[in-house]
């Protein structure tokens, strides 16, 4: 955990320098007759940000912070494992939304997370995994009136069908 | 008299069966919509609009306003249960609600919610009834200084909901500010901050992009990181007995922070450019400063679940006035609502409650006549959205999640939005585990956009010179406030520092 803060603090820092950098490239002064340039109210915020790295990095020099003064690690083998399966579903289901629309990656995420992580029954999995998409089709697409991505052309038979239906 | 001539004319129309059945479609419907992540009143308004050409303006404004309504209460249902704030006049909701949710509470938080509503709601209408025209002048003095001020009075009362580690909390809410930034400079039209010249970045980073990563992905992995898979899911069970003893626990735990809400909510509401957000949050952060046990609040605290559900109900009502009396939309939905106005051939203005006096006690009316629907409603659905919680957690979480991520893309329609809500879930996931405070981040980026610009238009009316902010009559008192209250958690710790050294 100790090294974890500070390396985090060191990201962080970095992070705010870019950001003032990045904020300078509009005025961060004042311009007469204009008031504060575009880049003012960034800038001065990113300095802040700055600054309060440089604070928290005093504190946990003196071992100030919970997690400056822990010898543990900061997540041990279980918890990583927990993290990647979840964090990694979330990835996956954004990164299929574009290739099978996202009721399609709806119903993908449903299944790997009731079965594979949940270990739910398959009638139960398949059952929420396909009835979903479809709820959330007809309260955004026909209800809403909001389109979802709809992903690569194969899945065009399905939503021809599906509007047919709406409208 | 006249007066309450005028309002029992009002109630009698809002009252009448067409009208009475817009109100409960439109409070239902509201309440459904609000409840989900990612869409608000804005949404629902905006979608229903064209519907209301069917029926006359007043009975369309009645169920605009029933659904604004409908949907103000329906924001605090997915803070609640989800722990996701569907709408950023949600946000302090989440911070007593979910944990009362998690402690097997949640039906108490959902009835404070309704309650707290019901009260500010009424509280605002009757100061709308009394005193709107007077109200409405006293907002036109309301200059860029003053809201600016007002703005700062919101960061200083949550610089005490960081917690102890000043530093941290301060990071957090510079932070908000500058994702806030992302985009265009408002004021110039040029590109700003954006980042690794991604053009993604040119729309800027919304408030729900923002508040669903931290929220709904974040803090979700972290839950289920931290209770290591054994998630034991609170089994809280309804009856029609287990509500009457919640409202009567709500009522003794939660009337403080419902008063605060109440008044403050409908005072920053009235005012242009504030609206309901503010009006919320500092309702919490007034709560809290002025509670005898300011530990409960973040923990479940009956009050700290009234406050901004007051307040954002309260505000919502404030909020019309200046729609009304002025023309001015003190939020995105009364813009709209504006906007139907001017198509039903009415003029908002001073005018208005002369010349179409009908319409707008009409109006008037059904907000009491909504709020009662809106309570009564909200309050038959509770056991509904409590038995969500009843699921187990291995069903609950992937549909947090999928909601989540379509409610993100429902709001924004953009994919790279969709990776931003997925890279903020993982950092909030990672910042979580080193105590550093997000809730500041996520309030800051809503009031950013209020604060920034009034902040530049303040020093360009004084040349530069930042004693605008002091010497101005109602800018001056609220500046030093915010000070003060900024000042007072690190006087505290320092006190703290020294008696410990």
């Amino acid at each position: 955990m100790r090294q974890g803060e500070i390396s985090l603090v060191g990201v962080l820092a970095l992070f705010s320098i870019y950001l003032m950098w990045k904020s300078a490239e509009l005025p961060i002064g004042y311009i007469p007759g204009q008031g504060p340039g575009g880049g003012f109210w960034p800038f001065w915020l990113s300095l802040g940000m700055l600054l309060s790295c440089v604070r928290i990095a005093w504190n946990w020099s003196r071992g100030k912070s919970p997690a400056s003064a822990s010898d543990q690690p900061l997540m041990d083998a279980f918890g990583w494992r927990t993290v990647m399966l979840v964090g990694g579903g979330v990835v996956g289901f954004v990164a299929l939304v574009p290739i099978v629309s996202m009721y399609g990656a709806v119903c993908l995420f449903m299944l790997y997370y009731l079965r594979f992580l949940g270990r739910h029954s398959w009638p139960l999995t398949l059952g929420l995994a396909l009835m979903l998409p479809f709820a959330l089709f007809f309260f955004f697409e026909g209800a809403m009136q909001i389109s979802m991505p709809q992903g690569l052309p194969f899945t065009q038979p399905f939503f021809d069908l599906m509007y047919d239906i709406i409208y | 008299m006249e007066v309450f001539s005028f309002l029992a004319d009002g109630i009698f129309l809002a009252l009448q069966p067409v009208n009475l059945a817009l109100i409960l479609i439109g409070v239902t419907v509201g309440l459904f919509i609000g409840a989900m992540p990612g869409l608000g009143s804005v949404n629902g308004v905006a979608i229903l609009l064209p519907i209301t050409f069917l029926v006359p303006p007043a009975s369309a404004i009645i169920f605009l306003a029933a659904i604004y309504y409908g949907a103000m209460y329906g924001g605090a249902i997915s803070s609640v249960t989800l722990g996701i704030p569907g709408a950023s006049t949600a946000v302090a909701t989440t911070f007593d609600g979910r944990p009362l949710a998690l402690q097997g509470r949640a039906s108490l938080a959902l009835v404070t919610a309704a309650l707290a509503s019901f009260v500010g709601g009424t509280v605002a209408t009757v100061f709308f009834t009394l005193f709107a025209p007077l109200l409405a002048s006293v907002a036109l003095n309301f200059g860029p200084p003053e809201i600016f001020a007002l703005m700062l009075l919101a960061f200083a009362t949550f610089v005490g909901l960081g917690g102890d580690d000043i530093p941290k909390t301060i990071f957090s809410i510079c932070f908000g500010l500058v994702l806030a930034t992302v985009g265009f400079d408002t004021i110039s039209g040029a590109p700003r901050l954006v980042l690794f010249d991604i053009q993604g970045f040119i729309r800027g980073i919304g408030f729900i992009v923002l508040a669903i990563g931290v929220y709904g992905i974040g803090e979700m992995l972290w839950t289920i990181e931290q209770t290591r898979g054994e998630i034991t899911t609170t089994n809280p069970k309804m009856t029609a007995k287990g509500l009457a003893s919640d409202a009567k626990e709500a009522v003794q735990r939660g009337w403080k922070g419902t008063w605060i809400g109440s008044i403050l909510g409908f005072f920053v509401g009235v005012l242009p450019a504030a609206g309901a957000t503010p009006g919320s949050l500092m309702s919490y952060g007034v709560a809290k400063i002025i509670s005898k046990t300011p530990h409960e609040y973040g923990n479940g605290s009956p009050d700290g679940v009234a406050a901004p559900e007051a307040a954002n109900n309260s505000a919502s009502t404030g909020a019309m006035l200046p729609m009304l009396t002025l023309g001015i939309p003190g939020s995105p939905t009364t813009a709209i609502l504006l906007g139907g106005m001017v198509i039903w051939g009415l003029t908002p203005g001073p005018r208005l409650f002369l010349d179409e006096s009908e319409f707008v006690w009409g109006l008037i009316g059904s907000f009491y006549v909504s709020n009662v629907a809106a309570v009564l409603i909200n309050l038959a659905f509770i056991p509904l959205f409590v038995w969500m919680l009843r699921m187990p957690f291995t069903i609950l979480a992937p549909l947090i999640f999928v909601l989540s991520i379509i409610g993100g893309f429902a709001a924004s329609r953009s994919m790279h939005d969709l990776w931003m809500i997925v890279i903020f879930g993982l950092g909030a996931f990672f910042l979580r585990k080193f105590d550093y405070p997000l809730a500041p981040a996520v309030l800051a980026i809503v009031l950013g956009p209020i604060a920034e610009p009034t902040l530049r238009q303040s020093l360009l009316l004084s040349s530069g010179d930042p004693s605008i902010f002091f010497i101005r009559p109602i800018a001056g008192p609220i500046t030093v406030i915010a000070i003060i209250l900024i000042l007072l958690p690190a006087l505290k710790l320092l006190r703290r520092n020294g008696r410990v050294s």
